[in-house]
């Protein structure tokens, strides 16, 4: 399982990744993914959508269960991974890759955590 | 095979009944103005049809079932004898008390037998289902607390090994769900417990034998530490079949129980249905009870309603049949073949759990109740063959696949309960297949995605069957 220095962490098991003009992307974690198991169905959301810190913007279905996948920040989505609804695969090959969505205009932030506090925090978690 | 209105031929249709030849009633009536179009067929056309649905369909007379925490057991014929009787079967709700005394009689005793099984004072037979009891009896332990002008109490607490429906039942009552986590050993954390427990609990939901086949040690303790904190237990009889007539929820420390008569009391399950899922509470819950009392008087039996019940869950008393198939099947058993029915239970579940253990990693190794729980994890990361893998190849031997990906605490989980009506030829024949599958694929990995191959159809996309399924016929677009 890895944890890329370069990304910032939720304790609900998302990964964010800022960009220079005050992006970000999102997605969910190599933990989650292991998790939840095979991941079969992703529920999206639509460019435009407002996103709010902590709050659910997406939903994933596993073999196990549906689970909600929160947004890291308060923003708008400006782009959605809509590959993702045709290869859901995806989200356990590659989980740093699989992006959800492209977030601007953030205003706002949930409380993250850096790589190694997410890894000590998964640790405890599993 | 084609469906039913792609076999309709105009005028086909079989009339048993004569053309109306007097005057129609309720002039001002507003009919439909097109007629239904319901498909035309001869009577042999629909007799295949559906038998050749039933040809299709899967079921424990087809073979064995060892649907994990669904308790498939056999349904014994006579249950079905008993239902046929036409007092039962032709009785209706509306009929006075006077012309339905026996089947009154048929409710009480269900009530009292159940209440003996559970250890509770008063039983209602009303609740449909198995959730369906889970939501009234959360709703008597509302009641309860508002009774005593209580508000505080918002929160439920629910293992995360509990069945899906004990938080959705919470939330459906109006309550909070507080997660409680699982100790290494799948028992409930004990200082979690402690923990969670306030002046806004206001109850515990726990599954006793649990959702891994384990019957929890401390469970005095458990539901003493709600109980000091002002809460109720409620006890989900999902796993009743493991320990009815051994020991009672009631003496374990429950408030309020369900009991599924499907599973437990061998009455039928889905389509053989419908089903009925009574609950029990103790003496100071009984003027909550929602459906009839029934109550003496004058040598008569009457239905009454409870004083301060919590209102009807559903029209009516119960799925009456049902009730008359479970209370045969508890005086077939009688008091001792109650017992031995969960001693059966939980030997059959021991000994296949024996068989396959060397080749299949148990999630919790040791003696289990009425079921057990595998972990495929291992295999899933050495080969790929996933735990779903397996239970698509078990089709094609002809076993029904376990219950699988639950509980959700366990990883590739594979849940077995073979129940006590199965012959020890049947658990050894299943336990060489359940080997000679997990041996397979071993040697041909790539292989085991592809199963099962004697189908049908091999795997339907599930995702788009659950979120967009086609469950009515369309005329203007038939499907080719």
């Amino acid at each position: 399982m890895h944890f890329p220095k370069e990304l910032k962490y939720t304790k609900t098991h998302e990964w964010i990744r800022f960009t220079e003009e005050n992006k970000a992307y999102i997605g969910i974690t190599d933990f989650a993914q292991d998790q939840l198991g095979d991941l079969v169905f992703v529920n999206l959301p639509e460019e435009g959508d407002a996103l709010t810190a902590g709050e659910s913007f997406a939903d994933v279905e596993s073999v196990k269960a549906v689970s909600d996948v929160n947004s890291p920040v308060t923003g708008t989505v400006l782009q959605v991974n809509e590959a993702l609804q045709d290869a859901p695969e995806k989200m356990n090959e590659a989980p740093y890759e699989a992006w959800f969505v492209l977030a601007g205009d953030i205003t706002d932030t949930e409380e993250l955590m850096d790589a190694e506090a997410y890894e000590a925090y998964a640790a405890s978690e599993g | 095979m084609k469906l039913i209105f792609e076999q309709s031929a105009a005028g086909r249709g079989t009339a048993y009944l004569p053309e109306i030849d007097v005057p129609q009633t309720a002039p001002d009536f507003k009919g439909r103005e097109t007629p239904l179009r319901l498909p035309e067929l001869s009577e042999i056309q629909v007799d295949r049809h559906y038998t050749a649905l039933a040809k299709e369909t899967r079921g424990v007379n087809g073979g064995f079932y060892p649907l994990g925490s669904c308790t498939m057991k056999y349904n014994p014929a006579l249950l079905e004898d008993a239902a046929a009787q036409p007092g039962f079967r032709d009785v209706h709700p509306l009929q006075p008390d006077a012309a339905a005394q026996g089947c009154l009689e048929v409710m009480r005793k269900a009530e009292a037998y159940l209440a003996e099984i559970t250890g509770m004072d008063a039983v209602t037979l009303q609740p449909a289902a198995g959730a369906h009891g889970e939501f009234t009896g959360l709703l008597l332990i509302k009641a309860y607390h508002r009774a005593r002008g209580d508000g505080e109490r918002t929160k439920i607490l629910v293992p995360d090994s509990a069945h899906g429906t004990n938080p959705a039942s919470a939330a459906m009552a109006g309550f909070e769900v507080v997660n409680i986590p699982s100790d290494g050993k799948g028992y409930v954390d004990l200082q979690a417990l402690k923990a969670a427990v306030g002046p806004d609990t206001a109850g515990l939901m726990l599954t006793n034998p649990n959702t891994v086949g384990l019957f929890d040690p401390n469970i005095a303790e458990i539901t003493k530490a709600v109980h000091e904190a002002g809460g109720l237990n409620y006890y989900d009889g999902a796993n009743l079949n493991a320990i009815m007539g051994i020991v009672r929820p009631g003496d374990m420390g429950f408030d309020v129980v369900h009991v599924n008569l499907h599973k437990t009391f061998a009455t039928p399950h889905g389509g053989g249905g419908p089903g009925s899922g009574p609950v029990g509470c103790k003496d100071f819950l009984r003027g909550f009870l929602p459906g009839i009392r029934i109550a003496e008087e004058d040598g008569m039996l009457r239905r009454k309603e409870a004083e301060a019940r919590i209102g009807d869950v559903r029209s009516f008393g119960s799925n009456f049949l049902v009730a008359v198939k479970a209370l045969t099947y508890m005086m077939i058993l009688g008091r001792e073949g109650i017992p031995e029915t969960a001693a059966g239970a939980v030997l059959n579940a021991n000994y296949l759990m024996h068989r396959v253990k060397d080749l299949y990693p148990m999630a919790f190794d040791e003696t289990c109740m009425h079921e057990f729980v595998m972990t495929l994890e291992a295999l899933k990361e050495e080969t790929g063959v996933s735990a779903l893998d397996l239970a698509k190849a078990l089709i094609d031997h002809g076993i029904h696949p376990p219950t699988m990906y639950f509980p959700l605490i366990v990883h590739e989980a594979l849940m077995v309960e073979p129940t006590e009506t199965e012959p020890r030829e049947t658990l050894d024949q299943a336990a060489d297949t359940f080997r000679a599958v997990m041996e397979a694929a071993r040697q041909h990995p790539e292989e085991a995605h592809l199963a099962p191959l004697t189908t049908r159809v091999s795997r339907p996309d599930e995702v788009k069957a659950a979120r967009k399924p086609v469950i009515r016929y369309d005329f203007d677009h038939p499907m080719d």
